[in-house]
């Protein structure tokens, strides 16, 4: 089946996630969308595919105009998008989420389906056990129930969307391979990604996506820096570093080994001193956000040790490690940074270290206009929080920090975020540099990785490797947080 | 689990800067919905409610009584207002006033012989509070470390508070001879809160009443506490990054209205008008209707001291009905679970279709 | 005590409290949490009674207590579902009012004979020895509740919208992308959670404890009932069971009561609240993290067991219970 996309818009608030996006998929063909974290893929996906409607534009299927109010009826035209957290049922089992929603008669025929989904199975050499708990299943094989499932609802368009992050490179293979399979039984395929690597390997034609809009298409084979061009244009950035003094240390990771349900960081070393900043790289989901939390005291090493400024952290609760200077920013500005609902007011005064019992309002207050006058956010002190804008509500979660922090750990400081306001932030987080504060944050921003780290640390599949952010190239960070270079 | 707080950094602001119209749309609403309920069995609506405000209002020591039901109440909304900001739905209170009310008996029979009444008293309100306490701590751990929901937790403790003092009453505590439902043997009047000459209610129990209600207030918006409080009930888990220890302050939470609530068991045995006794249902739904009062006041201190009177002299007066006319004396509660209802809809069709600018 | 006479008894009694569970358990299923139960019991069983006695017909009072259970149960779904205000605050509001309710409008009907459900036997049945008298010298309600147990269940695990339904309150936007209406499907699910209720209360005043009083009786049944859904772990047959369970635990103290004479009986009557909310805390404390905190404290082999056991109880709520489903 043939799609085109014409002129799609697609805007969240004035920002446009899509700019009058227009390319076509032959049928038949594996193609790629590529293009960085927040170019606009998911979204352009999620309008394809029927979860959400174009502000403008037109949706083609063989050459016919085509309108979704939902993606069941997108399903039913025959495009159906395998979500990156496949939208399934974790305590139903694996033939009751294969059967849920399937058109057809009321009473449930398990037994018959049973085979059906057997059969299915087979020939991609997917294995499961239909009776068992979906919760049960790693995260690839819940992918693949969910590809079998809408083959046998008849789709004839297969959306992937960032489908390799977090499955093992066996899987990966399986997964490939049964892509290409049902490319050859005449299946139309998008592959949207912001993987180089795999993209180059896998697909027959690319199209590319930055800020929204589309930068250019390539058939494959075509060289990578051509593609990589395409992702993040070229501009020349001047390489804004600060040469600022190190100091002593300020986190020494030894030997740590942390896990949660689906990953495991072992054996991880890492000394950051005072003034430095580290940059941590990867895929989402690849061990940063481990190694960033274990450094915060929000989980517990299984072994190795972690001292914060010579002092003995292991083990110890989260508000130790606040006392301790370590102050750990989300990436979740609403869930988990700021408190809806609560004004800038009683934000600095609910996290005043050393209050008496009784608050002087008048008095945070003032306090309070005076960060927002430091920091330049766009607010009043008895603004409520939720009111302010992406940028005003990081600045503020900035402006909340104590004085002299030894370490922050950012989760994605600029995500979601304009020039200005990246620039801005930027700027107050150096000037902790400047005072001895040691900064590890998160990016999925090669630029930004680049620019401000010292070093970078590349994650991928648990394993990390270090870069030097001042030697290192964008095509060299890109291919590495594709998984190149590791064993 | 969320309590339908106000918007505005201090609550009790909004109350009065809502649209006044729809306010009072849905208070005339409910008092027509309660007539229309009297229309269909056959009463006349403007007969019963005068019955119940003369029943409330129409005399000294009826006024009395309305107060002697205004503070237990006025005691649980300040309680209610902690546990409300921390979002927890504290369902347990009832049990929690119960066994304030047990623990003060207790304390009054055992010293009763031994100490002169006002020092038998402090001692008697201070064992309330602790009874009280000790049940609020309790739903709040069932739900910190047993993970079951402090409706469910506050609702079970209610249920063993109310055996327990059934036991009581009918056994270590029983009245010589007799053993009834009707209580324990009622304490002499040197055990009652000493009241002026010819108005039955004692400035204490008010003072200590309003006090209290002054005394969360500042707390809530006053201090640092009051604004952990506030911090865990709207977003836990940004709360817990921020420092704030949420589950001992859950813990205290549930404990200072616990306490509250056993001062105002406590004050159910020794309040001027009471009776002076410890007697099944002791609690009188006071905890629940305290409930409802916090809710029609939208968490608002202010707005709950005249609510929980006007509910107090509505359940007071309805106390007529089944005297006087044949009918019962639940129409009080109808009339107070209308109001609250009806603002409650009004509340969320002005949320959700009539989008206010001007924040 | 012949103990098939007790069993008799215990299915005799258990209509009321199955039809509430199985109603409530089908709405807490659609991700609604129906905090009224029990001042819906004690409205709908008022009006089945006295709509029954006026006109003279069982059957209308049983219609009229469904129509009322889905109309309280409408009012949270409507205030809930469409106004996005908190389900427990309108469902607590609720439980009150109609408790008061039902007492107002009741009043003069208190204390008044009136119509039952007749006993009917299932002629041949009933003389099969042993399950015979138990299971078919019963009334046309225990008959009802039986098939509606079976029917609630399988129309939950063996039809497509029962499984539909399943994966409402787990994952509403997975059950979204597969075509379900999700704000219409939890009305609709709501509405019939109610009627049941409501067809639980006509069981009370037309059958288990027939006419209508100050204070009825059964009051704290309908928070019991909810906890039997936790209980039964959201599936109708396990909490089925738990309602078994209760009516057993209540037969169980009415036998004690006889054979302790001298205790009061107010104590028995209390009694099987505070034992079933106690069997709910054995049910839900495998989840907590305080509870995992104690254990950590106890040797290996000690901690398997304990958790082995936490584990066959356990139960966990549909994921999305309470929670409000927007579109994107």
């Amino acid at each position: 089946m043939k799609v085109e996309l014409k002129a799609i818009h697609k805007y969240f608030g004035p920002v446009p996630a899509n700019d009058g996006v227009t390319f076509s998929v032959e049928p038949g063909s594996l193609h790629g969308l590529l293009g960085e974290n927040g170019a606009g893929k998911s979204t352009l996906m999620k309008v394809l595919s029927g979860v959400l409607s174009p502000d403008s534009g037109e949706i083609l299927l063989d050459g016919r105009p085509v309108s979704f109010d939902s993606p069941a009826r997108a399903v039913e035209l025959g495009v159906g998008m395998l979500h990156q957290d496949p939208l399934d049922f974790p305590p139903l089992s694996v033939l009751d989420n294969f059967l849920l929603g399937s058109p057809g008669r009321w009473r449930l025929d398990r037994s018959g389906v049973r085979h059906q989904l057997l059969a299915l199975l087979a020939p991609f050499d997917f294995q499961f056990d239909p009776d068992a708990p979906v919760s049960d299943l790693s995260l690839g094989e819940r992918q693949q129930l969910e590809i079998v499932r809408l083959l046998w609802l008849g789709v004839r368009v297969l959306i992937l969307d960032e489908p390799t992050t977090v499955i093992s490179a066996q899987q990966r293979a399986k997964l490939f391979s049964a892509l290409r399979r049902l490319t050859e039984e005449g299946k139309t395929v998008i592959f949207v990604s912001h993987k180089l690597e795999e993209v180059t390997s896998l697909c027959n034609k690319v199209t590319v996506l930055s800020h929204g809009k589309m930068t250019g298409e390539a058939t494959m084979p075509c060289p990578t820096d051509r593609l990589v061009q395409m992702m993040f244009g070229r501009s020349i950035t001047v390489r804004k570093r600060s040469n600022v003094d190190l100091g002593g240390p300020i986190l020494e990771i030894d030997h740590l080994t942390v896990s949660d349900w689906r990953l495991e960081v072992k054996d991880f070393s890492l000394n950051v001193s005072a003034g430095e900043v580290i940059g941590l790289a990867g895929l989402e989901g690849s061990g940063q956000h481990l190694v960033t939390r274990v450094s915060a005291g929000l989980l517990r090493p299984k072994a190795g040790r972690i001292r914060v400024a010579h002092r003995d952290m292991t083990g110890e609760p989260y508000h130790q490690f606040l006392e301790a200077g370590v102050i750990f920013m989300p990436a979740g500005r609403l869930e988990e940074g700021l408190i809806a609902g609560m004004t800038w007011t009683e934000h600095v005064a609910l996290v005043e270290r050393h209050s008496p019992f009784w608050i002087d309002w008048p008095l945070t207050a003032r306090k309070a206009a005076r960060c927002i006058r430091e920091f330049n956010i766009k607010a009043k002190p008895d603004t409520c929080v939720e009111e302010l804008s992406g940028g005003n509500q990081q600045r503020t979660l900035l402006a909340l920090i104590p004085p002299h922090p030894r370490l922050l750990l950012l989760e994605h400081p600029t995500r979601g975020l304009d020039i200005e306001s990246t620039e801005s932030i930027w700027g107050l987080l150096l000037d902790w540099t400047r005072s001895g504060t040691a900064i590890v944050f998160m990016s999925s921003d090669l630029d930004e990785l680049l620019d401000r780290s010292d070093r970078i640390l590349v994650f991928f599949g648990g394993r990390v490797r270090v870069l030097d952010a001042r030697q290192a190239t964008v095509e060299q960070l890109g291919e590495a947080i594709g998984g190149q270079g590791f064993k | 689990m969320e309590a339908k707080a106000s918007n505005k950094g201090r609550t009790g602001l909004s109350f009065k800067m809502t649209p006044l119209l729809l306010r009072i749309i849905a208070l005339l609403g409910a008092v027509l919905l309660s007539g229309a309920a009297l229309l269909i069995i056959g009463a006349s609506p403007l007969d019963a409610f005068g019955l119940i405000l003369s029943g409330a209002f129409g005399s000294p020591s009826r006024l009395a009584y309305v107060m002697t039901a205004w503070v237990p109440v006025l005691l649980c909304s300040a309680g209610l207002l902690v546990t409300f900001a921390a979002g927890l739905w504290n369902i347990g209170i009832e049990g929690q006033v119960v066994m304030g009310a047990v623990f003060a008996t207790g304390v009054m029979q055992c010293l009763q012989p031994v100490l002169p009444p006002s020092a038998v008293l402090i001692l008697a309100a201070l064992a309330g509070i602790l009874g009280g306490v000790l049940w609020g701590i309790s739903a709040g751990a069932l739900r910190l470390y047993g993970n079951v929901n402090e409706i469910f937790g506050g609702l079970g403790l209610n249920f063993i508070a109310g055996s327990l003092t059934v036991y009581l009453i009918l056994g270590p505590w029983k009245r010589p001879g007799i053993g009834s439902t009707s209580g324990t043997l009622p304490f002499p009047p040197s055990l009652w809160l000493p009241a002026f000459k010819g108005f039955h209610v004692s400035p204490v129990e008010v003072l200590l009443g309003l006090g209290a209600m002054g005394l969360i207030a500042a707390l809530l918006r006053g201090t640092y506490l009051g604004l952990q409080f506030k911090a865990v009930g709207k977003n836990q888990r940004s709360a817990f990054l921020m420092g704030v220890p949420i589950g001992r302050r859950m813990l205290l939470a549930f404990a200072l209205c616990g306490g509250l609530a056993g001062l105002a068991g406590w004050v159910l045995i020794v309040g001027t008008s009471a009776r002076h006794n410890l007697f099944p249902l002791i609690s009188s739904g006071y905890g629940f209707l305290a409930i409802l009062v916090v809710l029609l006041a939208n968490l608002s201190a202010l707005w709950s001291v005249p609510i929980s009177l006007f509910f107090a002299a509505l359940a007071m007066g309805s106390l007529q009905l089944p005297l006087q006319r044949q009918l019962d004396s639940s129409l009080g509660g109808v009339i107070q679970g209308m109001l609250v209802l009806s603002v409650l809809i009004t509340q969320g069709l002005q949320s959700r279709f009539f989008r206010r600018g001007g924040r | 005590m012949d103990l098939s006479i007790l069993l008799a008894s215990v299915l005799a009694a258990s209509p009321p409290i199955v039809f509430a569970i199985l109603g409530e358990t089908i709405t807490e299923k659609a991700g609604v949490i129906n905090l009224s139960l029990d001042g819906s019991l004690l409205l709908t069983a008022m009006a089945a009674f006295v709509v029954a006695l006026e006109t003279h017909s069982v059957l209308a009072g049983f219609a009229v207590s469904m129509i009322v259970g889905a109309f309280i149960a409408g009012i949270i779904a409507f205030v809930s579902l469409t106004l996005y205000q908190s389900q427990l605050a309108t469902g607590f509001v609720l439980t009150l009012l109609c408790r008061d309710l039902a007492y107002v409008l009741g009043n003069s009907y208190a204390h008044v004979p009136g119509p039952q459900v007749p006993h009917t036997p299932i002629p041949g049945l009933e003389t099969l020895p042993v399950i015979g008298p138990i299971l078919f010298n019963q009334d046309p309600v225990v008959y009802l509740s039986l098939m509606a147990i079976v029917g609630v269940w399988a129309y939950m695990y063996k039809t497509q919208p029962g499984l539909k339904l399943q994966g409402l309150g787990e994952r509403p936007a997975a059950a979204f992308v597969r075509g379900v209406n999700v704000n219409a499907m939890r009305y609709v699910y709501t509405l019939i959670g109610g009627a049941l209720v409501g067809l639980g209360g006509a069981s009370f005043s037309l059958l288990v404890k027939p006419g209508w009083a100050r204070p009825y009786g059964i009051e704290g049944t309908g928070w019991i009932a909810l906890a039997i859904v936790i209980f039964g772990g959201w599936k109708p047959t396990r909490a089925a069971l738990g309602a078994y369970f209760f009516v057993a635990l209540q037969t169980a103290v009415n036998v004690l009561q006889s054979a302790l004479p001298d205790v009061p009986t107010q104590i028995f009557a209390t009694l099987p609240f505070p034992l079933m909310i106690l069997t709910l805390l054995f049910v839900t404390i495998g989840n907590s993290e305080g509870m995992n905190q104690v254990l950590s404290h106890l040797p290996e082999e000690a901690q398997r067991l304990v958790r082995r056991v936490f584990k066959a109880l356990q139960t966990s709520p549909p994921a999305a219970l309470g929670t409000i489903f927007k579109k994107e």
